[in-house]
C-alpha cells in the first residue's frame, strides 16, 4: 500500500467553487434547523457526516456507546427543551439499534429527526455488507420517512423532515442517505420552503365546537378536565391554568401529562389510570362532563372503555384527528392545537356550580390519599420518591425508567411546571431512564435533572455512563433497587400464584460499577440514610452520581385497576 | 361492535416511492384483511387513486379513512360506504372449452355481456366487468366448465353525481 493513505484532509482535490458534498450540505441544513448537539455511533457507511463534523464548530457531537442511547437522549432533549432532538446512526446495525427508541417517539410524540447513513446507491437491495432496510423497517414507527437518492436533495428533505416532527402532532422522521450520497458533489440550495400537499394539520378548533363545549362546562355539575401529553407538547399549560383558575374545575393528568398543570395547584387530583389516584379515577368516574385535552385515551388510561367515564358528556380536543373517536366516542371533538383551542375557551369562560362536586372530591381524597409504610429496616421505595420530591421541590427536571419505580414517582413526583417529568409513556421502554436525563441535561445544563431507574432497566443502558462521564455530567441517577423486575413481579404475585418466573435479579453493586466508570457511587441500605444520599447525589458536581438505595423486595405499586377493568374493581391500599 | 363487512375506502396518493407499503402497511397493522386493492393514475399525472376493499365494521371504516389521511403523501381519503356509487371490477377467466361446450359458454357469457378474448380448442377466456356482485355469479356458473386460471383487478369506484370521491 501505498503510503500516501494519511493524506492530511486540507490537501485533498478542492472541490468545485460552489459545491461541496452530500455530508456537508446534510451538517449545514442541520445548522440552518438551529441543532446544536447530536447523538450518535459513527460507523462505515456514516463517515463522510463524521468528516463534515470534524469542520463544523457550532454542532456538538455527543458520542454515545449504545446507539438506543442516541435516540433517547434525543428525545430527552426534545421533551426537556420543546426542541427537536437529532440522532444518528450508521446502515444497517447502527440503524436497527435506533429502532426502540423511534418507536417510543412515535408513540409519545415527541419531535425527533433521526439521520441514518445507508449503503451506497449501486448495491441498495443487494444484501450489501450492513445493509438492512431502514425505511421499511420504521415505516410504521415514523411519522414521515424518505430514502435520499441525490446530494442536492439533501436540503430540502432535512427541512422537510424538521418541519414534519414539529409541527400539527409532532413525532420521529427519519432521513436515510446513502454513503455516495454523502459523498457526491453538490450545489445545494437550502430553502426555507416546504409544500407538502398532503399535510395541513388543523389548528384553530371549530369556533362552534368550542362554543358547545364551553357551555357543556358552563352547566356541568360535575366537570372535570384530563390533560395529557398534548398539553405539554403544545405548550399550553399557561392557557390550561388560566381555564382551571377562571371556572375551578378539577384537573387530571395522564402519566404524559405530568406537570401540565403545576401539580401543587390545589386543582390538581394528579394522575389518573391503572396506578393514578382513586380519587382523581372516582372524580372521572362521576364526571357529567369530560375534557379531554392532549390525551389519547388508551388502555391504561381508560381500564375497560366502556365503564370509562360512563356518566360524561366527553370533549375531545386533539390536533390529530384521527384519536378523536379512536377509543371512546366523543360528544363534541375539537380539532386544533391545544394551546390554541384553550386559549379560545378561557376568552370564553364561565363559572360553573359546582361547589359541592369539590366538597365529594375533598371527601375522597382525604378518604384515600397515596400511602406507603415506611418501617426501621426497610427502605420504602416509595419514601424514596417522596424524600426526592420533597428535597428538589418538585423543581428537577426527573426522568424514569419503566416498572414500579415509574409509577412511584408518578404518584410521589409532584413537578411543578411542564417538561420536568420524562417517562416512557406508550411504548414504556427499560433503559430509556438514564439516556433521557443525558439528553435533558444537555438540553438544560443549568437545571437540576435526575434520572430514577429500576434495578433491571439500568442495566439496559448502563454503559453509558461512560458518555456521562465523559461530559463531566452532573447527574443523579436514583437506582430504587428492589432485586427484581419489580413490576412483573408483581403481576406475578398478584395474578400469577406468586410464582417468579424469570423476574429476580442477582445484581452487580451499582456504586463500584459507578466508580468503575469514573462517576461517584453511594450505596444505600438503611431509611435514615436515604434523604443524605439524595441530598449528596443532588450537589455533586461535575460527574454523575449513582445512588443505588436497596428497597424493599416486597412493596407492590396500589392502587390498581387490573388490566382491562374499571374503577368499580380497583384494588387499594387499605 | 357489529358484523364485519366489506368496506370501500377511496384514497388519492402522491405518486412518490413507498406510498402503497405505506397505506397496505397501516391497514395491516390494523389486522384488517383486505380485500382488494386496485391503483392507477388519475387525471392528474403526480396523482395516483387506490381503491381499497377491507373486511371491517361499518363503524371502523371512517377511523381507518382518518389514519390514512394522517399518511404525508395521502392527499384525501374517502369512506364509500352508504355513497351512492358507481363499482366495478374487471376479471379475465380462462375456462375450459369442449366442442360440446362452447356455445353454451358463449352464451353465458353474452348473457353477462362478458367478451371472449381468447380462444384455442381446449379453452376460452372470457372478460367481464361489472360490480362484484355480478362477477362472482358468472364465476358461478362457469366452475363447472372448469376454470383454468383467473386475474381480477379488484374493485374501483367513484361516487356518483358531480360530487368528488
Ligand atoms: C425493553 C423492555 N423489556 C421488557 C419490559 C417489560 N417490563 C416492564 S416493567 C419490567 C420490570 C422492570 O424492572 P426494574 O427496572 O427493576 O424496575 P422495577 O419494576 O423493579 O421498579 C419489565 C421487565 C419492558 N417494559 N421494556
Ligand atoms: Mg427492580
Amino acid at each position: 500500500m501505498a503510503r500516501q493513505a494519511t493524506v492530511p484532509s486540507k490537501q485533498r482535490p478542492a472541490p468545485r467553487a460552489g459545491t461541496i458534498n452530500g455530508a456537508q450540505a446534510l451538517v449545514e441544513a442541520l445548522r440552518r434547523e438551529g441543532v446544536e448537539i447530536i447523538f450518535g455511533v459513527p460507523g462505515g457507511a456514516s463517515l463522510p457526516i463524521y468528516d463534515a463534523l470534524y469542520d463544523a464548530a457550532s454542532l456538538r457531537h455527543v458520542l454515545v456507546r449504545h446507539e438506543q442511547v442516541a435516540v433517547h437522549a434525543a428525545v430527552g432533549y426534545a421533551r426537556a427543551s420543546g426542541r427537536v432532538g437529532v440522532c444518528t446512526a450508521t446502515s444497517g446495525p447502527g440503524a436497527t439499534n435506533l429502532v426502540t427508541g423511534i418507536a417510543d417517539a412515535i408513540m409519545d410524540s415527541v419531535p425527533i429527526v433521526v439521520v441514518t447513513a445507508q449503503v451506497p446507491r449501486a448495491v441498495i437491495g443487494n444484501d450489501a455488507f450492513q445493509e438492512a432496510d431502514v425505511t421499511g423497517i420504521t415505516m410504521p414507527i415514523t411519522k414521515f420517512n424518505s430514502l435520499v437518492m441525490s446530494a442536492a436533495e439533501i436540503p430540502h428533505a432535512v427541512h422537510q423532515a424538521f418541519y414534519l416532527a414539529r409541527t400539527g402532532r409532532p413525532g420521529p422522521v427519519l432521513v436515510d442517505i446513502p454513503r455516495d450520497v454523502l459523498q457526491e458533489a453538490c450545489v445545494p440550495e437550502f430553502t426555507d420552503e416546504v409544500s407538502i400537499p398532503g399535510y395541513r394539520p388543523v389548528l384553530d378548533g371549530a369556533p362552534n365546537q368550542i362554543a358547545a363545549a364551553v357551555k357543556a362546562l358552563a352547566e356541568a355539575e360535575r366537570p372535570v378536565i384530563c390533560a395529557g401529553g398534548g398539553v405539554i407538547g403544545s405548550n399550553a399549560s399557561p392557557e390550561l391554568t388560566a381555564l382551571v383558575e377562571a371556572t375551578g374545575i378539577p384537573v387530571v393528568l395522564t402519566l404524559m401529562g405530568k406537570g401540565a398543570l403545576d401539580e401543587l395547584h390545589p386543582r390538581c387530583l394528579g394522575m389518573l389510570g391503572m396506578h393514578g389516584s382513586a380519587y382523581a379515577n372516582w372524580a372521572v368516574n362521576d364526571a357529567d362532563v369530560l375534557l379531554v385535552v392532549g390525551a389519547r385515551l388508551d388502555d391504561r388510561v381508560t381500564g375497560r372503555l366502556k365503564d370509562f367515564a360512563p356518566r360524561a358528556r366527553i370533549i375531545h380536543v386533539d390536533v390529530d384527528p384521527a384519536e378523536i373517536g379512536k377509543n371512546k366516542s366523543a360528544h363534541i371533538p375539537i380539532v386544533g392545537d391545544a394551546k390554541r383551542v384553550l386559549a379560545v375557551m378561557v376568552a370564553q369562560a364561565r363559572v360553573p356550580q359546582i361547589e359541592s362536586w369539590w366538597r365529594q372530591i375533598t371527601e375522597w381524597r382525604e378518604r384515600y390519599p397515596f400511602r406507603y409504610h415506611q418501617n426501621s429496616n426497610r427502605i420504602s421505595a416509595q419514601y424514596a420518591c417522596d424524600l426526592l420530591n420533597k428535597v428538589t421541590g418538585g423543581r428537577a427536571v426527573a426522568t424514569t425508567d419503566v416498572g414500579q419505580h415509574q409509577m412511584w414517582m408518578a404518584q410521589w413526583y409532584r413537578p411543578r411546571e411542564p417538561r420536568h417529568f420524562i417517562t416512557s409513556g406508550g411504548l414504556g421502554v427499560m433503559g430509556f431512564g438514564f439516556p433521557a436525563a443525558m439528553g435533558a441535561k444537555f438540553a438544560c445544563p443549568d437545571k437540576t435533572v435526575v434520572a430514577v431507574v429500576g434495578d433491571g432497566g439500568f442495566q439496559m443502558t448502563v454503559q453509558d455512563l461512560a458518555t456521562a462521564v465523559e461530559h463531566g455530567q452532573s447527574l443523579p441517577i436514583i437506582v430504587l433497587n428492589n432485586g427484581a423486575l419489580g413490576m412483573v413481579k408483581q403481576w406475578q404475585s398478584m395474578f400469577y400464584g406468586g410464582r417468579f418466573s424469570s423476574s429476580l435479579l442477582r445484581n452487580p453493586d451499582f456504586a463500584r460499577v459507578a466508580e468503575a466508570f469514573g462517576a461517584r457511587g453511594i450505596r444505600v441500605e438503611r431509611p435514615e440514610q436515604v434523604e443524605g444520599a439524595l441530598r449528596a447525589a443532588l450537589e455533586t458536581e461535575g460527574v454523575p452520581c449513582v445512588v443505588d438505595v436497596i428497597c424493599d423486595p416486597d412493596e407492590n405499586v396500589l392502587p390498581m385497576i387490573p388490566s382491562g377493568q374499571s374503577v368499580a374493581e380497583m384494588i387499594l391500599d387499605e | 361492535m357489529s358484523e364485519p363487512h366489506s368496506a370501500t375506502i377511496s384514497v388519492l396518493v402522491r405518486n412518490a416511492p413507498g406510498v402503497l407499503v405505506r397505506v397496505a402497511g397501516l391497514i395491516r397493522r390494523r389486522g384488517v384483511n383486505i380485500h382488494s386493492l386496485s391503483v392507477g393514475p388519475t387525471e392528474d399525472p403526480s396523482v395516483s387513486r387506490m381503491t381499497i376493499v377491507v373486511d371491517t365494521a361499518p363503524e371502523r371504516t371512517e377511523l381507518f379513512a382518518k389514519q390514512l389521511r394522517k399518511l404525508v403523501e395521502v392527499l384525501r381519503a374517502t369512506a364509500i360506504d352508504g355513497t351512492p356509487s358507481v363499482d366495478r371490477e374487471l376479471a379475465l377467466i380462462k375456462v375450459n372449452v369442449t366442442p360440446g361446450t362452447r356455445m353454451e359458454i358463449m352464451e353465458i357469457a353474452s348473457v353477462f355481456r362478458a367478451n371472449v378474448v381468447d380462444l384455442t380448442d381446449r379453452t376460452m377466456t372470457i372478460e367481464v366487468t361489472g360490480r362484484t356482485e355480478k362477477v362472482d355469479a358468472i364465476l358461478t356458473l362457469l366452475t363447472r366448465h372448469g376454470i383454468r386460471e383467473m386475474a381480477r383487478t379488484g374493485q374501483v369506484t367513484l361516487v356518483r353525481g358531480p360530487q368528488n370521491t
